[in-house]
């Protein structure tokens, strides 16, 4: 232990969740649970047209209602909007994003006006009472066919078109695709699904005259303040958000939406608290996630070797894209090679607008590069003769062959691709699996097993998210507080932060609070997603904890008389080492600091506070992790019933495995979903088809296997404590592990599903073909 | 829209007022009781995060109007505990095997697990899944929520609640 470094007592442990005593008892702080004095509270009326030029609205009828104080429209509000752009793509060619429609809707569920009224009730009921004319306009529905159609979504992006990125050029790969051994393409389609976070998204508003106070359910409390002070063009101390309990955001809540523009732009024009909570069907609407495409070439010697690989990937970006998605867009391309040992690839992402809810972020925003690596990689294994396991195990990268450059130019480092396949497949019991499978198939049964791995950056150095403050203050009675910018949304950062304070001190874990998601109070930080929590905080208290840390052997060492390089911290102590009896407690040490000056060295200042920023160390910590799954399919209903599911991850040392374990659960529950039950979808007029928990199917307690880990901790990362993101994971695994599964399963019918979901028509469908004889995919 | 009177019993404390017919119990006991543990995640009855106990049947406070709980008892999240705020058996297998996370979905699954192990003490496991396969959560994938109705069940026979 040094002098300015902590040792692990509840790091590595599985201590208690320190938020669970409030969330238990109902004493959770919601965004839906603040009452301001006077309050008001919003409704928007949408539009029900994909694409409709916006004639008159006319408000009156909706004034009349007793109750209802004001109705905003695109006139209203969008002239105040000083400046709109997030954070962490500001001055990229963005498209537009009017907080009103403005002439034109541009998706069922555009807001066109906005109801404030004295409760919901009225609200809902005045919104009822707008009448706004449309006149229907030939809407861009399918985004695969947009580049195709004369309608614009938007004038200013010609063939809808809002971005590309591309690798080398594809005829460098040309030699290798033509003389290589086996060729594969496979264009493999994934189904819009969404975040659904169990809480909505919502907002209350108060303007004081002087300062607006923002109470949100979000993952980045500064960067929503950021936004609102741009957007309204005020100083960023004007505005406070107040962020405490958050039910789930999954990327959703990252950034302002467009309903969240219009509440702080009507802050000032209405005397009053406004609060806007979405409904369900709102929630369900207001934005998309996944939906895209891509053509995979990938290239293999007769042993199954990679040579080469490609990928051109079309993304459905919506309307109103939030935020610029061609940034972690194009992450596709770049993630696209995975952790396999091959140099030769390229990619080519295409970003497409559509008359549909606009693209958000969601857990593992690019993860459609494993689902179209891995799939694929199976159905390559089935054409080769070579068992996919086998096939991986030929191709992954093995932790002594990192660092690697990956065929699109990602520097992968401190990873276990091979090491962590190889603990999930031994978990399983391969082998037997494939006896009882072969047992099964004699018997008439179709049972099947799917892998899929990746490799994923986590706690991005980009500048926006490279550094995390922390201010730590030992109170005078000398317990700790620990203030950091939070957005925790169900990712337990409360604990996390207490138990790498405690740590970090040398104190009891019941010693250390957290105050977390008010900006007011804590220090600037860029929120919690992109898998960077974890690391990002624990550097943060790891450099000011140092701070104390020091100040304190100071204090010790001079009032000990001993020297400061021969006090050890720890039990809330500084002890001369050797003389455990020579100490003084935390208590004491802080009483000098505070309250008996003229004792302090004289270098040192009065007090028991600090604040400090880490600054990210790498460009990424890297993560890896292997999904394995097990399922029978029943080829009559074509329902699939998982058997088994497995994860082994590295995701470093872990901090909390309960968290670690949560997080990759409920991560991989949502990509069962992806793979099996969720599906956002439209008709051919755009009009939305699920936007109830009756049409869009989550998983259930009934449809969940146990989930088994496997926790490979032996490649730490670069950074404090070789900490790594490990909330995006398990989204990104499922979906592939689990259509390989089925896949497998189907494999003697002559079935592989190219197409999310793999639900029970579609499987039947494909069966039927396969009967028939007819081309199947 | 006129108003009617109720007389409802919340968490053992009898309340008396006059809501619009159309209020639902939910509504009524976030604005009016100010008993914001029950919470409104899909407010059509599929997702659960409501639930709340109405003369002991556990129900979905977003599809139960107000007016329907006249004469009624009913508990809610906060009304489980022990009397100097201790956490219920159920409450505390739920910390201890982490069966939350954003802790959202969390006072319905307490809520529906209470009745659960009331009604069949000793379940079996798949009881248990379909049991509470009318909650939904997003955050946990059901694995800690489903160790902790297991272990509460293992343990509520010998404890008195």
């Amino acid at each position: 232990m040094s002098l300015t470094e902590g040792s692990a007592r509840y790091a590595g442990s599985r201590v208690a969740r320190v938020e669970d005593a409030r969330l238990l008892t109902g004493h959770g702080t919601y965004v839906d649970d603040i009452q301001r004095p006077g309050m008001l509270h919003a409704c928007f009326v949408r539009s029900p047209f994909a694409r409709a030029r916006i004639e008159q609205i006319d408000a009156s009828a909706a004034l009349a209602l007793p109750g209802v104080h004001a109705v905003f429209t695109a006139q209203d509000l969008n002239p105040g909007v000083h400046e709109l752009s997030f954070t962490a793509w500001r001055g990229v060619p963005d498209s537009q994003r009017p907080p009103l429609a403005e002439g034109e809707a541009r998706f069922v569920g555009d807001p066109v006006a906005m109801v404030i009224a004295v409760d919901r009730y009225v609200a809902e009921d005045a919104a009822e009472l707008v009448d706004v004319e449309y006149e229907a306009l030939p809407a861009v529905v399918d985004y695969a066919t947009a580049h195709e159609t004369d309608a614009l979504v938007w004038d200013e992006w010609a063939g809808n078109l809002l971005g590309r990125t591309n690798g080398r050029p594809v005829d460098d790969l040309a030699p290798i695709f033509e003389s290589a051994h086996l060729v594969v393409d496979e264009t493999i389609h994934q189904q819009a699904y969404v975040a659904v976070p169990m809480e909505t998204r919502g907002s209350i508003v108060e303007w004081d005259g002087s300062e607006l106070t923002i109470w949100a359910s979000t993952q980045t409390p500064h960067d929503f303040r950021m936004f609102a002070a741009r957007l309204l063009g005020i100083p960023e101390h004007s505005v406070r958000v107040i962020a405490r309990d958050t039910g789930g955001a999954f990327g959703q809540k990252v950034n302002p939406h467009r309903e969240d523009m219009c509440l702080y732009l009507a802050a000032r024009k209405v005397p009053a608290p406004i609060k806007f909570v979405e409904d369900r069907r709102e929630n369900l609407m207001a934005s998309q996630s996944r939906h895209e495409h891509g053509r995979v070439r990938m290239a293999f010697d007769a042993d199954g070797t990679i040579l080469a690989a490609s990928i051109d990937s079309v993304q459905d970006v919506g309307a109103y894209p939030i935020p610029w998605p061609v940034g972690s867009g194009s992450a596709v391309g770049a993630l696209f090679p995975g952790g396999y040992r091959f140099s030769d690839a390229t990619f080519d992402c295409r970003f497409m607008l559509s008359n549909t809810p606009g693209r958000t972020a969601y857990r593992g925003p690019w993860q459609f590069e494993t689902v179209a690596r891995e799939v694929t990689l199976d159905i390559a294994a089935r054409r080769l003769g070579v068992d996919p396991v086998e096939l991986r195990r030929r191709n992954l990268l093995r932790r002594d062959e990192l660092p690697f450059v990956n065929g699109n130019g990602m520097p992968l480092t401190d990873m276990t691709p091979l090491e962590t396949f190889e603990m999930a497949v031994d978990m399983l019991g391969y082998d037997a699996f494939r006896r009882e499978q072969a047992e099964a198939r004699a018997a008439g049964r179709y049972l099947g097993v799917g892998t899929a791995s990746y490799v994923e950056p986590t706690a991005s150095a980009m500048p926006f998210y490279g550094s995390e403050g922390a201010t730590i203050r030992i109170e005078p009675s000398g317990v700790v507080n620990v203030y950091l910018a939070g957005g925790s949304a169900g990712n337990s950062l409360e604990t996390t932060a207490v138990q790498l304070t405690a740590d970090a001190l040398g104190v009891d874990i019941s010693m250390v609070h957290t105050i977390q998601g008010d900006t007011a109070l804590t220090p600037f930080g860029a929120g919690t997603g992109g898998s960077r929590s974890g690391p990002m905080v624990a550097g943060a208290i790891r450099e000011t904890a140092a701070v104390l840390r020091e100040r304190i052997a100071a204090i010790a060492a001079h009032t000990l008389e001993a020297a400061a390089e021969d006090i050890v911290l720890e039990d809330g102590k500084a002890m001369v080492k050797g003389s455990p009896a020579n100490a003084l407690t935390y208590a004491q040490i802080a009483d000098i600091a505070y309250f008996k000056a003229g004792k302090l060295p004289p270098d040192i200042p009065a007090g028991l506070e600090a604040s400090a920023r880490f600054r990210a160390e790498a460009p990424n910590v890297w993560a890896n992790a292997t999904h394995v799954c097990t399922c029978e399919v029943d080829v009559e209903t074509g329902h699939v019933r998982l058997l088994r599911y497995i994860v082994a991850e590295d995701c470093g040392p872990m901090i909390n495995p309960n968290v670690v374990e949560g997080q990759i659960a409920g991560g991989t529950v949502q990509g069962i979903g992806g793979a099996l039950l969720e599906h956002f979808s439209w008709d051919e007029d755009g009009n939305p088809t699920a936007t109830t928990f009756v049409d869009y199917l989550l998983p259930t307690s009934t449809e969940v296997p146990t989930i088994e880990y496997g926790h490979m901790e032996g490649s730490p990362g670069p950074g404090p404590g070789g900490y790594k993101g490990v909330g995006e994971g398990g989204a990104i695994g499922a979906p592939p592990a689990v259509v390989n599964a089925v896949n497998d399963a189907l494999a003697p019918l002559g079935v592989t599903v190219t197409r999310l979901p793999a639900d029970p028509a579609h499987i039947v469908s494909l069966l039927q073909q396969a009967d028939a004889g007819e081309d199947r995919s | 829209m006129d108003d009617h009177q109720i007389e409802v019993e919340v968490n053992g404390v009898a309340r008396r007022d006059s809501v619009p017919a159309r209020l639902t119990l939910a509504d009524f006991l976030r604005t009016r009781c100010g008993l914001t543990g029950t919470h409104l995640g899909c407010e059509h009855g599929v997702c659960g995060a409501c639930t709340v106990m109405l003369d002991g049947d556990a129900v979905r406070a977003c599809l139960v109007y107000a007016v329907q709980a006249d004469g009624a008892q009913v508990t809610t999240v906060e009304g489980l505990g022990g009397p100097d705020g201790e956490l219920s058996t159920v409450q505390q297998a739920f910390r201890d095997h982490h069966g939350l996370q954003c802790g959202f979905c969390t006072p319905g699954f307490v809520v529906t697990t209470e009745a659960l192990l009331r009604d069949n003490p000793d379940p079996t496991d798949d009881e248990i899944r379909v049991g509470l396969s009318g909650n939904v959560c997003r955050c946990t994938g059901y694995q800690g929520i489903l160790a902790a109705v297991r272990a509460a069940a293992d343990q509520l026979p010998e404890v008195t609640r």
